[in-house]
């Protein structure tokens, strides 16, 4: 299944793009996601939201999720 | 309830005459608590030039409008207004206007902050500072 990961500010320069397709496993999860794209861990804090909702890296994605990563937010 | 994400320079003061005077509830409010947030031209120790504030469409809209819910029916609010700028910003231009409306100051007061907070820690956006001699991310919101 294949679905959209997006990438903010620092992580978006960390990993080099901001928006990739992702195939992944079916029963995958928002880690596999991660990793499929870095090869790498987060190595630092990383926030994640599936679909424009805050999630974390066990929860299960199912195909065409929008899956978010990005670092603590600094608004306001 | 309105929320808005800005990519112009806005005056809060202008934006609040001109919504309180539309306010449907203009009769009932007896009380308006009102932050203003603008950039400071350092941070850190460091002269900050400008600023660039991204954000996460859809979702940072989504995130204001769950929060500005639950602390409008904690409260019982009459009204909020959110307005937050993204894209290029200079020292002096404001970044985020809060407005509560309620019948009764402390609802008003007290919702005013707990947006504020809210907004800092739940509202996707990121702050990159351009300094004298590089950029950099702020890796975190100052405590208050």
């Amino acid at each position: 299944m294949s679905v959209n990961a997006r990438f903010f500010a620092s992580l978006k320069e960390r990993v080099g793009h901001g928006s990739v397709s992702v195939d992944v496993a079916e029963a995958a999860c928002v880690r596999d996601v991660w990793y499929a794209v870095t090869g790498e861990g987060p190595g630092e804090e990383v926030l994640v939201a599936i679909n424009k909702e805050y999630a974390d890296f066990d929860a299960a994605v199912v195909d065409g999720d929008e899956v978010a990563f990005f670092p603590p937010i600094t608004g306001g | 309830m309105h929320i808005e994400i800005r990519h112009q320079a806005f005056n809060p003061w202008h934006e609040l005459e001109a919504y309180t005077r539309s306010a449907s509830h203009r009769n009932q409010a007896g009380a308006c608590a009102t932050f203003v947030g603008s950039m400071r031209d350092f941070n850190e120790g460091d002269t900050v030039r400008t600023m660039h504030l991204e954000h996460y469409p859809g979702m940072t809209e989504k995130q204001l409008g769950v929060i500005v819910d639950e602390v409008s029916k904690e409260n019982g609010l009459l009204d909020v207004l959110v307005l937050h700028r993204v894209g290029d910003i200079n020292p002096g231009e404001e970044i985020v206007l809060v407005g509560c409306w309620s019948s009764h100051r402390k609802a008003a007061f007290d919702s005013c902050r707990l947006i504020m907070e809210a907004l800092k820690s739940k509202a996707p956006f990121w702050k990159k500072e351009k300094l004298l001699d590089r950029e950099r991310w702020v890796s975190r919101n100052t405590p208050g």
